[in-house]
């Protein structure tokens, strides 16, 4: 069995920051393997330790810089990547731009599997893995956070909002989109990172995948601070003298009295 | 004409409050585009819920038997259908848990591009929303080159609608493919039982991600001690697995209002805001001065919680 993963890199923004046009500032973001797909990874290489699945494959929409991304997930145990670019790419790849390019991809690999983080922690759209499910059609599972696998059908735990989760089999070949907390991610190991290096990472680029242009129908054309609507009152001086200030509305309130 | 057509959340019986949300988002774009305003609920007691559901500005509502409880492939199927009966310039749907299990099948199904997690939108020369990027620290505006387009909304956002309505309630004649239903739905769970309900806390001392690592968690709990208070957290403590699921406040785990809650290192993500800005009292310890926990709090202090809650704790103890 082989088990396709979606491994986005997402930029994340230190607390000071300056937005420059409609987009964070360059000097202000680094770069980081998105959070809900290293649970992925993780959910899919635990599968390849359990003798489930055979190959572990990664697939990242993304440029040259984010192969160190890439090679963090290889280092925690995928056996190979497949990344895309293509020089027409710019501004905002939209769900059904995504959608197009991982069509073609899982049509080349034939993935009995396909895992990915239910959201970037970015763009924080959490459409991707759904819509690529209905394009492929595919089986599927959304905010998945618990996972059996008997090789023909997946029962999932669908982490519903109030502390309810739904229960669900899911037939496959399927997509699972995956929620934090499923598992406990891995460290790479030195060893993993020193394996990683001599693993393949195949570059793809539109026309590799027969595709010809991709059009995608949203612009982001601003973007801005939210306006702060705190009206808190702020205690100010050293932690001492914010803790007195603290305490005492605290005891006003009834806190720690016994 | 069909401007709008939402699609109602239900769950085990009951409607779920996003349902209002919708149709108050909906008949705000069913009036930029000077068109219809129409809802449909799918599954269940579909009578009864639509009669909940026939609010002032609804011009129709859908009722459409099918199933009990959510299951997706009926959900993609029968929204699919009656988008292509209607040809509304939106598909309006939640950007809940569900939503998100059958909002972006119906996007690719019909072709029309998606935009998830709106907080804000309009539709006049064209189709325009505003969202968060980046875990809330920026807005964005986006703007879609379509005429039809799939939406959906953040629970939380726009009022309910409350008035009720003189609205037409018809029954929409879906046509399932069984064949195509290829989850099924076997059960629910409760998760978060155990020692202690944090929802039953009068003050909270609530622990995130700033605290950095498992064994500094011993802090928190001794002020939670020497403040007489319940401890609890946000999520990424509990996908750490360094408090139990019992313990998270937020979306997915508890809601809660006790007298006083204490935010340590929480940024307050809208999903944890969710759980707890019912709050009487909301302070927030936290390093950054732009956390958005700052918005809904009360009283806060921009410091290092290393510092601070070690002389917190001295206040109480000493």
């Amino acid at each position: 069995m082989k088990v396709l993963v979606t491994v986005a890199e997402v930029g994340t923004v230190e607390d000071d920051f300056e937005i420059d046009g409609a987009a964070i500032d360059e000097r202000y973001l680094e770069y980081d393997l998105n959070e809900w797909d290293d649970y992925a990874v993780e959910e899919a290489v635990q599968l390849e330790e359990e003798g489930l699945a055979d190959e572990v494959v990664t697939v990242t929409i993304g440029p040259e810089r984010s192969e160190e991304t890439i090679r963090m997930a290889l280092a925690k145990g995928a056996d190979r990547a497949i990344r895309v670019w293509d020089s027409s790419f710019e501004g905002l790849l939209d769900v059904a731009a995504k959608t197009e390019i991982l069509r073609a991809v899982v049509a080349e690999e034939e993935p009995d599997l396909i895992l990915g983080g239910v959201q970037t922690g970015d763009a924080m759209f959490g459409a991707t893995g759904v819509s690529l499910a209905a394009a492929i059609d595919y089986p599927w599972a959304a905010v998945v956070n618990d996972l059996e696998f008997d090789g023909e059908t997946a029962s999932v735990h669908r982490e519903l909002e109030g502390g309810v989760e739904e229960l669900t089999d899911v037939e496959t070949p399927a997509v699972l989109t995956i929620q934090t907390g499923i598992n406990e991610p891995r460290y790479a190991s030195l060893r993993g990172i020193r394996q990683a290096q001599s693993k393949e990472i195949a570059v793809q680029t539109l026309a590799d995948l027969g595709l010809d242009g991709l059009d995608s129908d949203l612009r982001l054309t601003e973007m801005y601070e939210p306006e702060v609507e705190s009206d808190a009152t702020v205690f100010e001086g050293n932690a001492e003298d914010t803790a007195v200030q603290l305490a005492g509305v605290l005891r006003e309130k009834g806190v720690g009295a016994q | 004409m069909t401007g709008v057509l939402a699609i109602a959340e239900h769950r085990r019986g009951e409607l779920r409050d996003v349902s209002y949300e919708l149709i108050g988002a909906g008949r705000e774009l069913a009036d930029d585009l000077d068109e219809e305003l129409h809802v449909a609920v799918i599954s269940g007691q579909v009578e009864e819920f639509a009669r909940s559901l026939s609010k002032e500005g609804v011009d129709v509502v859908h009722t459409v038997p099918d199933g009990a409880e959510f299951n997706h492939d009926v959900y993609t199927q029968v929204t699919e259908q009656l988008a292509d009966e209607l040809d509304p310039s939106v598909v309006l749907m939640p950007n809940s848990v569900n939503g998100l299990d059958y909002g972006p099948a119906v996007a690719a199904r019909l072709g029309r591009p998606l935009v998830t997690d709106v907080v804000d939108a309009s539709f006049e020369d064209g189709f325009v929303a505003t969202r968060e990027m980046y875990g809330s620290k920026v807005e964005t505006t986006v703007e879609v080159d379509a005429e039809r387009v799939a939406v959906m909304i953040r629970g939380g956002e726009w009022p309910g609608a409350t008035g009720n309505g003189d609205t037409e309630v018809r029954e929409f004649e879906a046509d399932i493919d069984e064949s195509a239903v290829r989850t099924t739905v076997t059960g629910f769970e409760e998760v978060g039982g155990g020692d202690v309900d944090i929802s039953d806390a009068e003050v909270l001392v609530s622990v995130g991600r700033g605290i950095g690592e498992e064994e500094n968690i011993e802090l928190i709990e001794e002020l939670a001690e020497a403040l007489d208070a319940t401890l609890s957290s946000s999520r990424p403590i509990v996908d750490n697995e360094w408090l139990p699921k019992n313990r998270q406040v937020g979306q997915s785990g508890k809601t809660v209002t006790p007298e006083v809650y204490i935010a340590i290192g929480i940024s307050g993500a809208v999903q944890h805001v969710a759980g707890m800005k019912g709050s009487e009292t909301i302070v927030a310890i936290n390093t950054d001065p732009n956390a958005p926990i700052f918005d809904i709090a009360d009283y806060g202090i921009v410091d290092d919680l290393f510092d601070v809650v070690p002389a917190l704790i001295d206040e109480f103890e000493g």
